[in-house]
């Protein structure tokens, strides 16, 4: 019975899309300067459908329909409620109707927010939108379709990968996909922009704030993900560059120098096409991300189950996309000249999107190569953290002196007069890195200029904050959100220098020390859950300078459904550092293998990353409260 | 002329990723090290199983060809080419080098006892650091060495019907 | 007077550096190593059978004295690049390498020229 209302309203779906785009081709003859009210009522019926769709699919997971594949194969009667509901969009099939939902709902705010600007501009958007809706409702309903059913109805469900029950990754895709998929409404924008030869200026003003919205939440998206990583996961990193990872990052470097970009189309009207570009870019590199994750071409610790025919379907989508999007640039692009002033705004906005474009193309190539090496060479190559790790990181340094001087600047001309401020801060920076070294312990030389850099842009931001506070300002978004970045940079750097990891093999009863701590192996119990068993472990840590102690349980998980073995971190987390310890079994032996770590600054990682999220909805709210 | 120029190129590119990316659709990932053959082995240093001796490159070089198995008697898999092995045993160009990997010696000289004992010589690799010398990485798995111990060919997981006539028909060449 | 003393802090601070540690710490060249028979894990991260056994033997290979790039040399010869996670600099491979910094220098370059655009006009 769901399953006939899920594919009804998605089958709707289509008729609609279909009858949108009907009526937004017939509204451009009619000579006024407003879209007919119909289509207001068929694109909030539009929405409308695909929500009850989808919570059709919820209800089906909670009561768990097993009569409907998805439901089978990805949850088990006795899930947790939460989980049964996170786990509707943890397959690939639901992940779809996320993508659906997403897709429809931001077309249709669109229309309602967009009203101020040109009819033809808004009616060319919507229909792109429409018809990247109709692509993704017929992959949904043909191809990987989350209500197709099964007969005869199984008694139970296969369940979901124990690892995928965690509230991080229940929270992950949804914020997520607000993110990278919401850039679709900014893709189709830009298309109409291009065909109606639309104002810059007017353009930048259309989608400035969903620009804002999509950046925000795929910060957070992002940060979910190496939460859940860092929990759940097992190895104490929260970044792995691996391919499911980079292809949430890529969009993000687009979506960040699309945010700086907007600012010089919108105040100067310069950099049209290039803003269009990034727009395109964007949503291109989403799908681009969606394909690389799920054809199955990529190995990863993250992929979804593999299907060659998914990958098809998705290369196609994306091919028209691409092609439609160059040639119509091509036809529409026009030289212009740029007056570019050395020490103007502008200048340090290009050098934003000039280091955004090398990160994205280098961890681009990183993700991809492997993929070419394979298909021309027939010789496969791991590219992994050392790639990323040596190109990158050294550029950053230069990329965090920028970050500090490029606010200061005026729009279109500036004098240097703060040459005096700079080695001020400089020297700051300087010593407080010589004391971190004094203190504690002395690190690479890339280490202490990422720090002296990461110090140099906070204490500037910390400086702008205490200045706009004097003058009774209080527009402090681009403050927090470079701040941020910059305690970010610092305080993975500390973590990177001041971890401390030590793998080693233990018996019951046994002791292991090195530097100042101790670890002892106290006690092994056997647990019974509700839907597993755990073997616990409990070990003592002791850290001689501060004669203290914790304990840390960590566990080795059996589930029944699937039937999988799960190792659980077990994570003190403090204000100052995390201890972090996994134990697994070694076959045919007595003794467990256990991994320790010791990981200074945890907790500021993830809460520089929130707020340079926070940035982006302050700058959104101010933009909101202007408005309207 | 030249924008025709710069145009075509782009989309050119684009084609060329598109097609790379359609083409690796039908590729596998899952790796494996087939195709490193044609390497010699060397540094062989085995225990002997029984023997207080250790098995070198000499005691190969005298072998037509020898192919190399690791195995262990807690692994399923290596009970089924058991037979297979056994049939091998009884060519002549060809003798078998077991190495018993990461096991218990009861265990071991039990299984032999219940399947049969297929190698002509028997090593042991209790800590299975020997087997990452003959690029090893999960068992069973066995390689087909020449006299000058160049790998001719590996095979990941037990020795198959295919890889048995395989292997008869490359020891019958001269 | 000032920039002497910011010489004489950076020259202070780069003579405390301790670069890198001359004992090689084997978990560095554990997370550099994919465990093979393992979905996108390091050998760090992984408690598999073949990582526990290269564990061993990278050990042992660093008591013998070898050096880092000797081991990677070694594995790569017995089990392919695919083993390494850094990409070795070779004929295949040099195109990774080359075209972040390509990238980096062109843009470099087109924002220098949008300049003397502005100075020539």
């Amino acid at each position: 019975m769901l399953s006939n209302i899920g594919n009804t309203l998605l089958f709707l779906n289509i008729l609609l899309g279909i009858s949108i785009i009907y009526y937004l081709f017939q509204s451009l003859k009619y000579n006024n300067n407003l879209i007919s009210k119909n289509i207001y009522h068929i694109c909030s019926l539009q929405s409308t459908f695909i929500i009850i769709c989808f919570f059709t699919l919820i209800t089906a997971f909670i009561i768990s329909d097993f009569s409907i594949v998805t439901v089978y194969h990805n949850s088990h009667s006795l899930k947790p409620f939460f989980y049964k509901i996170s786990g509707t969009w943890g397959n690939h099939e639901g992940s779809l109707l996320l993508w659906a939902i997403i897709l429809t709902i931001f077309s249709f705010l669109f229309l309602l927010y967009s009203k101020s600007h040109s009819k033809n501009f808004r009616i060319y958007s919507l229909i792109v939108q429409n018809i990247l809706i109709l692509g993704f409702l017929f992959f949904l309903l043909f191809n990987s379709n989350p209500f197709s059913t099964i007969l005869p109805v199984p008694k139970e469900g296969l369940g979901l990968n124990p690892i995928l029950q965690d509230p991080a990754l229940a929270i992950h895709p949804p914020l997520l996909y607000i993110g990278f998929v919401g850039s679709s409404i900014y893709f189709s924008a830009a298309i109409g922009s291009l065909l109606t030869n639309y104002n810059g200026k007017l353009f930048a003003k259309s989608i400035k704030n969903w620009v804002l919205i999509s950046w925000s939440f795929q910060t957070l998206g992002i940060l979910t993900g190496s939460i859940w990583a860092y929990y759940e996961l097992g190895w104490g990193g929260f970044w792995f560059w691996d391919p499911v990872e980079n292809a949430s990052l890529l969009p993000w470097f687009a979506m960040t120098a699309l945010l700086h970009s907007l600012m010089v189309l919108e105040k100067r009207n310069l950099f049209y096409f290039w803003v269009i570009i990034l727009c395109l870019l964007t949503f291109i590199l989403s799908v681009t991300g969606t394909f690389l994750v799920r054809s199955g071409i990529l190995n990863s610790v993250h992929t979804f189950a593999n299907d060659p025919s998914r990958g098809l379907y998705i290369l196609v989508f994306l091919s028209l996309m691409i092609f439609g999007s160059v040639i119509l640039l091509f036809n529409k692009f026009k030289k212009s000249n740029y007056n570019l002033n050395p020490n103007s705004k502008e200048t340090f906005i290009l050098v934003n999107n000039w280091f955004m474009i090398f990160y994205l193309i280098t961890v681009l190539l990183g993700t991809v190569y492997p993929i070419f090496t394979e298909v021309l060479n027939n010789h496969k190559v791991s590219v992994g953290p050392p790639f990323y790790n040596s190109v990158i990181i050294p550029v950053v340094v230069l990329f965090l002196l920028f970050m500090s001087l490029g606010p200061h600047s005026q729009w279109i001309k500036d004098k240097f007069n703060n040459l005096n401020l700079i080695i001020k801060i400089l020297t700051a920076s300087i010593l407080i890195n010589f004391s971190i070294i004094f203190f504690f312990k002395s690190y690479s030389l890339l280490s202490n200029f990422i720090i002296i850099s990461a110090l140099f842009l906070i204490i500037s931001s910390l400086r702008d904050l205490y200045n706009l506070f004097r003058m009774k300002r209080f527009d402090a978004s681009r403050i927090v959100s470079h701040l941020a970045f910059g305690c970010l940079v610092l305080f993975i750097g500390l973590n990177h220098n001041f971890s401390l990891e030590k793998d080693f093999n233990l018996k019951l009863g046994e002791k292991k020390e090195f530097e100042n701590y101790s670890v002892k192996f106290d006690h092994l119990q056997l647990k019974e859950f509700k839907n597993y068993k755990a073997v616990v472990g409990e070990f003592s840590i002791n850290d001689s300078q501060k004669n203290l102690t914790q304990t840390l349980y960590p566990e080795i998980r059996i589930y029944q459904n699937p039937n999988t073995i799960t190792y659980e971190a077990s994570i003190r987390s403090g204000l100052l550092k995390d201890y972090y310890i996994t134990m697994s079994n070694i076959d045919r032996s007595d003794y467990y293998n256990i991994k320790f770590q010791k990981k200074p600054f945890m907790i500021w990682i993830w809460i520089s990353v929130i707020f340079i999220s926070f940035g982006g909805f302050l700058r959104l709210f101010k933009n909101a409260k202007k408005t309207y | 002329m030249q924008k025709k120029l710069i145009k075509i190129s782009i989309l050119s590119f684009i084609i060329f990723i598109i097609l790379v990316f359609f083409l690796s659709l039908n590729k596998t990932t899952i790796y494996d090290t087939k195709g490193l053959v044609g390497q010699k082995i060397s540094n062989i240093k085995l225990d002997h199983f029984s023997k207080n001796s250790i098995i070198t490159e000499k005691d190969l070089n005298n072998n037509q060809y020898t192919l190399i198995n690791f195995w262990a008697s807690w692994c399923g898999p290596c009970r089924d080419e058991n037979s297979i092995l056994l049939k091998l045993n009884k060519e002549k160009n060809l003798k078998i080098l077991g190495i018993n990997f990461k096991d218990n010696k009861k265990n071991a000289k039990n299984f032999l006892i219940e399947l049969g004992n297929p190698y002509d010589y028997l090593a042991v690799d209790s800590l299975g650091k020997q087997s990452i010398n003959f690029g090893i990485y999960g068992i069973p798995e066995s390689i087909l060495i020449d006299k000058d111990l160049v790998i001719i060919r590996k095979f990941i997981g037990p020795i198959l019907k295919n890889d048995y006539e395989y292997i008869k028909s490359t020891i019958g060449k001269k | 007077m000032k920039i002497k003393l910011v010489i004489f802090f950076i020259i202070f601070n780069l003579s405390i550096v301790n670069a890198e540690n001359s004992s090689l710490d084997p978990n560095n060249i554990f997370k550099n190593l994919r465990c093979l028979i393992c979905q996108g894990q390091s050998v760090a991260d992984s408690n598999s059978e073949f990582a526990q056994t290269i564990k061993l033997v990278v050990k042992d290979q660093i008591r013998s004295g070898k050096s880092e790039r000797e081991i990677y040399d070694f594995l790569i010869e017995k089990y392919g690049e695919w083993i390494v996670y850094k990409p070795p600099l070779n004929k295949v491979n040099f195109l990774l390498w080359l075209l972040p910094y390509l990238t980096f220098v062109i843009g470099g370059v087109i924002i220098f020229l949008l300049f003397k655009k502005r100075v020539n006009s």
